[in-house]
Formats: C-alpha cells, structure tokens, sequence
C-alpha cells in the first residue's frame, strides 16, 4: 500500500499554549485511520493544520501528500486536492434543505441559475450512497443529529473525496446510528476513500480502524497496526492516558437514602405544535445518593424532561409536580429551580451551556454569581480561587483560568459546564450526555465526581446514550420511549438486552 | 500540549502582551495620535483652555448616551432612537419650564422620569415580545421626532433660566479663593491621578498574588505615565480658565459608576453573559428579558439626562435637536471596541471612542473642514475602527 499523506514534525503554538509537538502522521491509501487521545491532546489542531484552517506558515513542519510537498493557505486549497473535513461541530445551514446545504458554494447551475433537476437529481444518488432515506427538500433543522451527520457524509462525497477526515462524527449519535455510521465508512474504505476518524469510543476504533496513532500532550505517542498486531483496548488507553486503567468504572458503596425528589404527573405539550403531547404522565423518585438513569434511544423525550423540570425551559403547557424533601417546590423559573437544588448540565454545551466568549473563570461561576460576591459586587479574588479549585479537581486542560472557554477543546469545554453547575451546589443534578466528547481517562474523573457528589447525599439523575456507562454508574435505571417511562430496573436487574426489550415492547 | 500557565503567569514576552491586547493600547494612542495631529493642524488651538472646555461641554451628552448604548449593545441589542428622545425631552422640558413655568426643580425630575418611561415602553417590547431592537428603537426615532416637533409645533422654545442653564454650563467655585488658576481643578486634577494610578497598581498587586498575567512593568508605567500626564496637563489648562463644568463632573462621576457596575457587579457579569449567549445565561438562572428591559430603561434615562443638557447648552429647544445624534452614539461604542454581536465592550472604551469623536469633530470645524467631508472622514475612521478589531480577532486564529 502506497502512503497517502505523511506529515512530518508538525509543531503549533497559540499564545501561551503548545498544542501541537513535533507531531508526525502517516496515513495510507485506502485505509481508515484512528487518531486518539485525551481531550486536549490535540487531535482537532492536528485535522485543522492539514486541511488549512490553519494555514501553511502559521506552524512549522511539512505536509506530504500524494507523492509532493502540500501547502494549503485555506480550506478550498486541501478541498481541492480531495481533504474534506467533518468538523466536530456540525457545520449546516439549517434553515436550508438538504440538497441546499449539499451544494452550498457548488451549486448545480447553468449561468448562475440552479438547475433544481439536476440538484435533486444528485442529491437523490448521495443520499442513497450514505443510506438516507430523506426527501431532497427535508429542511436540514427538522432532522436528528444522526442523520444529519450523514448530510455532512454526502456533502463530502459531493466533492471528490480522497481522504475523508472525521472528527468525533458519532459523538452525538445514537448506538444504532452510530453502527450505520460505522458501516458506511466501511463501504466508503471499499470504494476506495481514505480516512482519518478521531474518537473518544474505542471500540469504534477498534471495529473500523486499520491503524491507530496515539496523541498525548501534543505529542505522538505510538502507532499500531490493527493488522499485523493486536490492538486492544486497554494498551489504547494505556498509551493515551500514560499508565494502566484496570477499571472504567470507580467503585462506590451504593447507599440510598431518604427520597430527596420526587416528580409526580408529569405532563408536556411541544412548544409549537400545540396538539403534541411530548412528555406523557412521568412519575419518578431520587434518593438521597442515588445515581439514577434514564435510558432510551434518541428522540425518547429524555431532553425535553430535563429541560421541562429545570425551570420549564421546554415545553408549555406543563402540568404535575416536583417535591424535594416531600414538599412540592416551584421549579417554574431557572432560578427558582436552582433555588429548589435542581440544577441541568446541558448536553449542548456549546449553544446551551457556555458563553464562549467568556473566560472559564467567568463560565464556572455564572450560576452561582452570589457566592462570589458581597452585596451585588464580585470579589475577583475568590472568583478566580474558584475557578482555579475546579481547574485543578477536574482536571481542566487550559493555560490560565483567565483563557476564552472558545479556545479550549472539545472536552476540556464540557468540564467547564460540569464545574459551573457542581459550583451551583445542587442537591439533585441532571447529567445530560454528560461524558459526550470527553476522553477515557476524563469519563473516570467524572464518574468519580459523581459518585463523590452521591456520598455526600445528593440526587443523580443521568441521561445517556452510552449503556454501558449507565449499567456502571446507576442504581436504578428508568427506560423511557416516546415520551413515558415505560420500565423501571435495579442494577442488579438491568441489562443492555432488557433496556431495549423494554423499548421494543411498547 | 505543554503546559505554559508559568511562563503565562509571569515572563510573559511583550511581543506577545502587545499581541493579545494591541486593541486596548491601539485605542488609548489613536486619542493621543489625534489630538497632537489636531493640535499641529490648529496652530495649537485645540488644547487652548478655552476650547478644552468647550471640547467637554460639547460632546458631554454624546459621552453620557454612550454609557447607556454601551450596556445596551453589550446586552445584545441596540438603540436607534436615543438622538430623537433626547430631543424630546429637551422639548419637553422647554415646554414645561418656558410655556407652563414649571419651576426647574421640579422639571427636570419630570423630564426623567419620562425617559424613564420611554426607556420602559421600548425595552418591554424587545424584552418580553422579542420584537428587534433595532426594529422597536426605529419605531421609537420616528416617533419621538414626531412628538418633539408635535410639541414645539415647529418653533424653537426658549430661553430657559439662569438655574436651568447651569446644568450644562456651570462651573464648580474655586474652594481655595485663587480663582485663576482654578483651585479646585487642580486639586481635583491631583487626585484624580493619583486615584488612578492607586488602583492600577492595587489592580496589579492582586493579579501577580493570583499568577494572573499582567502588563509588563515597562508598560504599566508609561501606560499609567501618558494618562497621569494627560489629566495633569487637561486639569491645569481647565484651572487657567474657568475651572471645573459642571457637565465633567456628572459626567466623570457617571462613569466610573458605569465602569464599576458592568466591571464589578453581578448585575455586570449577567448582562455580559446574555449579550455573550442568551440561552445559555437564561440556563444559568439569569432572568434575561428583566435584564435587556433594565438596560433599554437605563438607556431612557441616559438619554433624558443628555437631552436637558444639551437643552441647557444651546438655551433652547428646537425641533432638529439631537438629530442623527444616534449615530455619533453607537459610532463611539463601537470604536470603543464593542461587539455588534453582543458580550464585549468597555466602558471605558465607549468614552475613548466618543473623545476619538469629540475631537475629530471639533478638530474639524477649527480647521474649516466642511460638514460634507467631516462626516465622509468620520465614518472612514468608524470602518477603520472596527476592521482593526476583525483584523485582530482573525490574526488570533
Ligand atoms: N484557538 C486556540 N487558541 C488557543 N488555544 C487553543 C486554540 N485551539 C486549541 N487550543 C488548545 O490546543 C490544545 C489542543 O486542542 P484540540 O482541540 O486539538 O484538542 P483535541 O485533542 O481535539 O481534544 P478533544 O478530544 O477534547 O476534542 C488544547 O489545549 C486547546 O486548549
Ligand atoms: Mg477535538
């Protein structure tokens, strides 16, 4: 096999911070290639610097591609030779259809006017080839994140693809679309497209990658040929994080308490369709300790509960109640709901949960301003105590508190939306996706968090796409479908088999 | 990645300092740069005591709305109708004071209390039915232009009294009896440095206790140095005529109020955060539409207390003042270095933007310069302005 694309010594520096050390990459023709490592490790800034959004001078080290030194002074540059990047927020208009956004700046047109045939016409054949099954004038805003991801698949087939870069591409994705996902990269490898992954689920790695380069600290750590040697999960990790993790899961003496919440008829209407009910009478109860889970698939309605909860930020017309310590609260504000305890760890960190913009000094104490301030002014000093205690307790990869939370990655970003609303000291958290992104050695310090924050006697409730993370953290788990509860496991019980049998059966 | 936070913390190269906050110095030497190109062109008639008083007397009400557009764009929105209201309130006080003999104490409490109003009647509209500000605050121009003229039926209306005119064109006595120069001003001028070069070096103390970057010492002093000699020299020249206008103090005193609130407080903080991400503040518990209603109020305020000024300045009311004053307002914020996007922009930046524009405007009219290209140089310099703040932003990549 011929080497597609080498990259040699690449270093690059932002102020105060070396991303990227030296780095080197070799990637061959034609086969799907790993790149992972912890969060931070700078695996997006490596995709950035090759595809030109970093362009040629603004880091030092060569590219080789296809046989020659390339330059790329701007994305069209690698676009051109056949580099198309996936970047790990999704880049769609969604006020656009699909087949819009399919041609977007490569419209079909003959004299600058759209010829719609051939538009759909194609775009009929790349839905097709990326497996679907949407109208060509589907706007991109109605369409879940999975198939949306597929847009941004069939745009990249639009346009030549050679190597086909994705980053984090099923992050967000359900398992099911997430397998798809995977099956079409594999048909992709057959056709012939080369392509980097990067991904924080292994076993993704392991079931698709050819070969997998591991990043630490800006730096490459090794590269293993899935071919020639057995690449398993644990010398992934053990090269990732720089020692052996025996367990994904930390240990904790499971003790529920007293019922510290508990929500009682819970009823949901959508938010523009006036006739849709969203969530249909949801009854349930956290303990004191308790880390409670919510399954189901995409689209269950698990979002829209949270959010409904804490201080009815989805949904109108919603009726029922919540009791803390068996008395019924006012949840019906964001503040009064913090005020009650409650607090929501979004899963959209970056729309939802971050002001960008923003220090992480400033993002960490945003929903608890009071606690760092005396009669309305803000004691900067404790402020930045503050910022810097969860720096160090969650182990925030950034050169200062003072740096724009838009400059860290990925999952150092989802930290600092966890560290905001554990600063908020709250008796019941919501965790929504609350490991999406964030790398293996990370997730343990999290679920060491949350385990801590049950010790200590507050209520967990966990939403996840990721069974086995609720399999290992949870002491009960609710499934839920279509908007309603329609089981409820003990750990003991629960099963990724009985979880989807329960989906299946309503 | 390596991990840099010590070199960051401290030895912090000042190439690099200059690099990542070349905004904020750019700002304070493109006054500087002016005025001396001002000062050279005039002959030195643009520091002549005189016209630095008349320098602060005529931008006062430019300088006190652009505290208010500051909050109000930093939250996210803007406010077009500022030039109109403060022209209606400038009416109306001339209505009130010269047709109905209200006596002045009693005016001017009304006069605000009507901004208030005015404030309130356009925020509830952006805040709580999420109709455009720049849409509401359209509305509110052509309204409130309407009414003044409604109200004056046309004419000018004046001329006020004695009391009224020392809102705008007062000066604060001297307390040592020399009286030329000002005593008072020179003492003021004093401690105003000194207050100024106190906190910057408190400031400074508490970020090195924190490991929190800070200036390089060689620019901290010469910083701090331009700025004590720039007040200095302002303040002595002020003392060599009539001393202190009224109009600096309130508005000197407005604006370290502003500083401090949108620095300080967590009210501040909040309004950064909704102009920053609304959805993501309204997640955190901040009662957003309360918010964006407070600083479209602050606002009426502002622009009431501008219109009576200005009223007292020219000693009349006319239908056509404050005319596309809006424009001057929101010109000053963003050369201040204000995000049309919302979330960033300094107080203090607003001011420095409204001098930039204070003195070309003056700097022009000593020069003879026609109203035709004073308005095509300033809004080449509003381009230039913020190109330098895009420039900059994509420079960081
Ligand atoms: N524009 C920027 N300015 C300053 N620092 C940056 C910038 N972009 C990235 N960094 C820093 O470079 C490092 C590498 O970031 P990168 O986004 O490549 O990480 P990653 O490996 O993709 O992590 P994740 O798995 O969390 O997405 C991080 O420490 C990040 O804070
Ligand atoms: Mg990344």
């Amino acid at each position: 096999m011929t080497t597609l694309l080498e990259m040699r010594s690449i270093t690059k520096t932002f102020p105060g911070v070396k991303a990227l050390d030296t780095v080197n990459l070799t990637v061959r023709e034609g086969e799907i290639h790993a790149l992972v490592g912890e969060n931070g490790a700078g695996k997006s800034t490596l995709m950035k610097v090759l595809s030109g959004v970093y362009p040629a001078g603004s880091y030092e080290g060569e590219i080789h591609y296809d046989g020659a030194l390339a330059e790329f002074h701007d994305i069209s540059n690698s676009e051109a030779r056949g580099i198309i990047i996936i970047h790990q927020e999704l880049a769609l208009v969604p006020l656009l259809s699909i087949a819009e956004n399919l041609f977007l700046g490569n419209e079909r047109a003959r004299g600058g006017v759209i010829d719609w045939r051939e538009t759909n016409r194609r775009t009929g054949e790349l839905l097709a080839k990326v497996g679907l099954r949407e109208a060509p004038s589907t706007l991109v805003d109605k369409l879940g994140v999975g198939k949306q991801q597929l847009v941004e698949i069939a745009k990249a087939l639009s346009k030549e693809v050679r190597l086909l870069i994705l980053d984090e591409p099923t992050a967000a994705l359900s398992e099911a679309d997430s397998q798809a996902l995977l099956d079409l990269m594999l048909e992709l490898k057959k056709q012939g497209v080369t392509q980097i992954i990067i991904s924080h689920k292994l076993n993704e790695v392991r079931r698709v990658a050819d070969t997998v380069t591991v990043l630490r600290d800006g730096t490459t750590v090794s590269t293993m040929d899935a071919r020639t040697e057995d690449v398993t999960e644990g010398r992934i990790v053990r090269d990732m994080v720089g020692r052996d993790m025996a367990h994904r899961y930390p240990a904790r003496d499971r003790r529920a308490g007293d019922v510290l919440m508990e929500v009682q008829d819970w009823n949901v209407w959508h938010p523009e369709h006036a006739g849709r009910q969203v969530i249909e009478n949801v009854n349930l109860t956290v303990r004191a300790g308790e880390v409670v889970g919510i399954a189901g698939l995409m689209g269950a309605g698990r979002t829209e509960l949270a959010m409904s909860l804490f201080g009815k930020s989805y949904g109108r017309n919603i009726s029922g109640r919540v009791l803390m310590h068996g008395r019924p609260v006012d949840t019906g504000t964001v503040s009064r709901a913090i005020g009650a305890g409650l607090a929501y760890v979004t899963e959209d960190r970056k729309s939802l949960g971050l002001v960008l913009e923003e220090t992480v000094q400033r993002n960490v104490t945003l929903a608890n301003l009071p606690a760092v301030s005396k009669s309305g002014v803000i004691n900067e000093a404790v402020e930045t105590q503050v910022a810097e205690k969860y720096r160090d307790a969650m182990n925030i990869r950034t050169p200062s508190v003072f740096q724009k939370v838009m400059n860290l990655s990925g999952g150092n970003q989802q930290k600092v939306v966890l560290s905001k609303w554990l600063f908020a000291e709250p008796e019941v958290l919501i965790l929504d996706e609350p490991t999406r992104g964030i790398d293996v050695g990370a997730k343990f310090e999290i679920y060491g968090i949350i385990n801590d924050l049950s010790a200590q006697g507050k209520g967990v409730i966990m939403i996840s796409s990721e069974m086995p993370e609720l399999l290992g953290m949870c002491d009960r788990i609710y499934v839920m479908n279509e908007g309603a509860l329609v089981g409820e496991l003990t750990a003991g019980e629960a099963s990724q088999e009985r979880i989807m049998s329960l989906i299946v059966t309503e | 990645m390596e991990r840099a936070d010590t070199s960051a913390g401290r030895g912090m190269n000042i190439g690099l300092y200059l690099r990542t906050h070349l905004r904020e110095y750019g700002l304070l030497f493109a006054l500087i740069a002016i005025m001396v190109f001002f000062q050279v062109v005039t002959g030195g008639t643009l520091l002549k005591p005189v016209n630095i008083t008349n320098l602060f007397l005529q931008n006062s009400y430019i300088i006190i709305m652009a505290l208010g557009m500051l909050v109000v764009i930093v939250s996210g929105n803007i406010d077009l109708s500022v030039g109109s209201v403060m022209g209606f309130i400038g009416a109306l006080a001339a209505v009130m004071i010269v047709n109905w003999h209200w006596p002045v104490g009693l005016a001017v409490p009304a006069c605000l209390g009507v901004g208030i109003l005015i404030g309130a009647a356009q925020g509830y509209w952006v805040a709580y039915w999420k109709i455009p500000s720049f849409i509401v605050t359209l509305a509110g121009m052509l309204v409130f232009r309407g009414m003044s003229l409604w109200l004056l039926e046309g004419q000018s209306v004046g001329p006020f009294p004695k009391s009224f005119q020392l809102l705008s064109t007062g000066f604060i006595p001297d307390i040592l009896g020399i009286d030329r120069p000002n005593g008072t001003a020179l003492i003021a001028g004093l401690l105003t440095a000194g207050l100024i070069l106190w906190m910057g070096l408190r400031a400074r103390a508490h970020n090195r206790r924190y490991g929190i970057e800070t200036e390089p010492t060689a620019f901290f002093a010469l910083r701090n140095a331009i700025v004590a000699g720039a007040l200095l020299f302002v303040f002595y020249k002020l003392a060599t005529f009539r001393g202190l206008p009224n109009v600096l103090i309130s508005m000197a005193v407005l604006t370290v109020i502003y500083a401090f609130l949108t620095e300080n407080t967590t009210l501040g903080r909040r309004i950064y955060a909704l102009g920053g991400n609304e959805k993501a503040a309204k997640l955190s518990g901040i009662k957003t539409e309360r918010l964006t209603f407070l600083a479209f109020v602050n606002m009426g305020l502002l622009a009431a207390l501008a219109g009576l000024i200005f009223a007292a300045r020219l000693n009349t009311a006319t239908p056509k003042a404050g005319f596309a004053v809006e424009l001057d307002v929101i010109a000053a914020v963003f050369i201040g270095g204000a995000s049309m996007s919302g979330g960033v922009g300094k107080i203090v930046g607003a001011v420095v933007g409204a001098f930039i524009m204070g003195v070309m405007n003056n700097g022009m009219s000593i020069m003879g310069i026609g109203i035709d290209y004073q308005q095509v140089i300033k809004g080449l310099v509003l381009l230039a302005a913020v190109f330098f703040d895009v420039y900059n932003k994509s420079k960081q990549a």
